[in-house]
């Protein structure tokens, strides 16, 4: 599996939040949406796209 | 419901007949055992009444109502229920008045985001799909019924009770000229959502009840546009809900619109509301002329059937079996292949051509029909009516996107349904010898149709029975086989295809491109066993003479310890 360089990650950070901010708080889920399904369209297959929305789950209260 | 001033059934377009109670020998005290009591006279109940006498079996048709179903309601008509209304003798006036189409578009904001063509193709003799009003269909299926000597067609008869029998099913009739007891052989109930004979025998449905509800309206009016199902997502007239629209005959457009979250059901149905909601629908459509207010109803999406369709000599059909979501127009349609499945099996068994056990192949082809609609339907309901705010906030997202990508588009895919595979019924050698084909129709599958050089379809052939579709290298199928498929079924039917460019036998199928040999991925020698439903019961890519009479024997309920 190949990793972004930090520096580039550092680049995607900053410009999600960018994008973030600039929908507002209206359309930052619909923005996250769009985005997940965008990224997960150039993987092989659900097996990565799985284990990434795992881990994003960990740590995050469920709701009631 | 209709507007203010006009009488219930008063329609801008629509005569509804009024048939009252008839004396009948029952009310003299006569005691007749009916080969098959049908409760209730609307779509599957006729069907059922028209698929029984075609193979000469007589049926009392009881309903409580003194006319036909109110409104359009289902509108939209599936090929294969095209196929149906030919076998039972019904299918030319569908074909004078009903709209064909093919083509659907949907909308998000007002632009098209997605377009698709139902399959279709000239080896079709139908359209995917034929809009028409429901009453219509009644009136249609009404006329064959009454022209029918073998139909018993009681109106204003309503089933009080029912009780089970050594060999019969007992009811309660209540009408307006008496009550009289009623007994049958068999009964189908055929008696819809509310079923008062499900009721009566304390079953009930299992499943899911959706959110979402929709108001269905139909609108007279004069509007240019193709006959298309057009869905808006979110359109300026129903901010954050769904619009679907269909065009039917007599200038009448159904207009069907999602309710918001928290929206009364009853403020929804008020006439003032439906007027607003439905003129800025029509107006956001582009339609500026004039437009009456026709008729209009609530629908809610449910996937909710019956763990078995069948309770003793009691058999469920249509929607008293199964409710399914309006979206994949799948309610109509598995209601009239359920009433032709039992029809032609209760009229073998009642015949005398089969064993009772055929029966017993009923619920799992039929439930097993619903569950696969629930499946698929349910995709599309999730989809036109998201049940939870994360399935709304993913289909915000695939909308969005579908203006311009193509990937996500699929999504957006009502998942129209085509007949359902019978895999359940199927023994072990017919799937066996499946496997051996490449192509063509699946055991168990409705079989494929063909334009044959003549100008007639394949499917015009196989008679009323099973039939063989046999492909010939040269000869004729063997006599004697032929003979003892005869045996077996009466009513067999042997149609045999030529192979382009060798010798045909006397009467055989012309097939000069190979067109039948293709669309069956078939070859000289192979042979395709169908049952009454156009099922293929077996297929074989070279015939095997004693398989095809041992696959022909179970699918008639005769054999005994089969496997798969």
């Amino acid at each position: 599996m190949t990793t972004m360089p930090f520096e580039d990650l550092e680049r995607a950070y900053d410009e999600l939040a960018a994008a973030i901010d600039r929908v507002g708080p209206s359309g930052e889920a619909l923005l996250l949406a769009k985005l997940a399904l965008l990224l997960a369209q150039r993987l092989d297959g659900i097996a990565t796209f799985r284990e990434s929305l795992a881990v994003a789950l960990e740590d995050l209260p469920v709701a009631g | 419901m209709r507007p203010a001033g006009r009488g219930p059934l008063e329609s801008l377009y629509f005569h509804y007949p009024h048939f009252s109670a008839r004396p009948v020998p029952e009310l003299d005290g006569q005691t007749i055992t009916h080969p098959v009591a049908i409760v209730g006279g609307g779509p599957v109940g006729m069907t059922a009444a028209l698929a029984l006498a075609r193979y000469g079996i007589r049926s009392v048709l009881l309903d409580r109502k003194p006319t036909f179903n109110d409104g359009s309601r289902a509108t939209c008509i599936a090929r294969a229920s095209y196929h149906i209304f030919e076998q039972i003798g019904a299918v030319a006036p569908f074909l004078a008045k009903s709209l064909g189409w093919r083509r659907g578009r949907s909308f998000f904001r007002g632009r098209e985001i997605y377009r698709f063509d139902m399959p279709h193709s000239d080896d079709e003799k139908y359209l995917p799909m034929y809009n028409l009003q429901q009453q219509y269909l009644e009136q249609y299926l009404w006329d064959a019924v009454a022209r029918s000597p073998l139909i018993d067609a009681r109106w204003e008869s309503e089933v009080s009770a029912i009780a089970e029998q050594p060999d019969g099913v007992r009811l309660r009739i209540e009408t307006p000229l008496g009550a009289y007891p009623l007994t049958a052989q068999y009964v189908l109930a055929a008696d819809g959502a509310r079923s008062a004979v499900r009721g009566l025998l304390g079953l009930r449905l299992q499943g899911e009840n959706y959110e979402g509800r929709y108001v269905i309206a139909d609108v007279r009016m004069e509007h240019d546009y193709p006959t298309e199902r057009r869905a808006l997502f979110d359109p300026a007239s129903n901010p954050g809900g769904t619009v679907l629209i269909h065009k039917q005959p007599d200038n009448i457009w159904r207009v069907d619109y999602q309710l918001r979250d928290g929206e009364s059901a009853e403020a929804a149905v008020e006439e003032a509301n439906i007027r607003a909601r439905v003129g800025a629908i029509l107006k956001d459509i582009g339609h500026d002329k004039p437009w009456e207010l026709e008729w209009w109803s609530i629908y809610t999406a449910n996937t909710l059937c019956l763990d078995d369709y069948t309770h003793g000599r009691t058999i469920f059909i249509g929607d008293s079996a199964h409710i399914v979501p309006i979206f994949g127009v799948r309610g109509l349609n598995n209601g009239l292949a359920d009433a032709f499945n039992i029809g032609w099996k209760l009229g073998y068994v009642l015949g005398g051509q089969a064993g009772a056990g055929l029966l017993d192949s009923y619920t799992p082809e039929r439930r097993g029909a619903t569950l696969d609609v629930f499946a698929n339907a349910s995709k599309s309901a999730r989809f036109m009516t998201p049940p939870t705010r994360g399935v709304a906030l993913m289909r915000a997202a695939v909308l969005s996107l579908a203006l311009r990508h193509d990937f996500v588009r699929r999504f957006v895919d009502p998942r129209q349904m085509v007949p359902y595979t019978y895999r359940e019924t199927l023994g072990e050698t017919a799937r066996r010898r499946d496997s051996e084909f490449s192509g063509g129709a699946v055991a168990g599958s409705a079989c494929v149709n063909a334009h044959l050089a003549d100008g007639s379809y394949l499917l015009d052939h196989v008679g009323t029975g099973f039939a063989g579709l046999y492909f010939s290298d040269g000869a004729p199928l063997d006599p004697a086989l032929a003979a003892r498929l005869g045996a077996l079924d009466p009513r067999f039917t042997l149609v045999t295809i030529a192979a382009p460019g060798a010798a045909a036998p006397a009467g055989a199928i012309a097939d000069p491109h190979g067109t039948v040999s293709r669309r069956l991925a078939a070859g000289p020698g192979s042979f395709y066993l169908l049952r009454p439903d156009m099922h293929v019961a077996g297929r074989w890519r070279r015939l095997e003479a004693t398989e095809v009479t041992d696959v022909l024997a179970l699918a008639l309920g005769r054999s005994q310890g089969r496997t798969g």
